[in-house]
């Protein structure tokens, strides 16, 4: 299908979004916060933290960058803060940064919503997913 | 509720070049968009740049005289090529 004809395409990407999330969960929930958050962030190259999932996301904002994620045919995991109040807290402390979604790449907090939309529309996050 | 003069000033003491523009995004004084055009940023990503202006006003956060901020920071040079900053 040509990309002109995708009504979904609503980020204007010249690339046909692919939902590229999977949601993931804690095998060991013994360790020491900091190590378990440590060891989910490591589990992907590209990693967010985030109100729900990709396929049914509880807020605006991570809907959001699971929007831009999914137009640039990123791989990414992700955790539901929702479902662990330790991680949720641990999470702010851990990164000092007070909000959700956060993502990463390569274990660095790259931002939120709007740090996220910042450098997708100056073309910026494409370098940092692809480097 | 915070005066905008308060939070210019509190960040101008930790980034002594900085210039510093505040708009109230919902006409309660309490959720401030904020640009910050300093060369404090130079070699920062945006996160680090955002988190620096977080640590500044972390105790107005805190303390609630401020609910939410909206952040814009940018070096010289970027502002300049924005057309931001006419200097």
């Amino acid at each position: 299908m040509s990309n002109d004809n995708n009504p979904f395409n609503i980020l204007g990407s010249d690339k046909v979004p692919q939902e590229g999330g999977q949601a993931v969960t804690e095998e060991n929930k013994s360790g020491d916060l900091n190590e378990r958050i440590a060891s989910l962030i490591k589990s992907s190259d590209i990693f967010l933290f985030m109100k729900g999932n990709p396929q049914m996301p509880q807020c605006g904002f991570s809907a959001n960058v699971i929007g831009i994620l999914n137009a640039m045919n990123a791989k990414y995991s992700t955790f539901d803060i929702l479902t662990d109040m330790d991680i949720r807290q641990g999470v702010k402390v851990y990164s000092n940064w007070p909000t959700f979604p956060q993502l990463y790449v390569k274990g660095q907090l790259i931002g939120g919503n709007d740090i996220i939309m910042e450098m997708y529309e100056a073309g910026e996050l494409e370098q940092v997913l692809n480097s | 509720m915070v005066e905008f003069t308060t939070v210019e000033n509190l960040i101008k003491t930790h980034l002594e070049d900085a210039v510093v523009r505040v708009t109230d995004l919902t006409g309660t004084m309490d959720h401030l968009g904020i640009m910050i055009i300093s060369d404090a940023f130079e070699g920062k990503i945006l996160i680090q740049q955002h988190q620096m202006i977080m640590d500044i006003l972390r105790e107005k956060l805190d303390s609630n005289e401020i609910h939410a901020v909206q952040l814009k920071t940018l070096t010289k040079a970027k502002a300049q090529a924005q057309g931001v900053l006419n200097e």
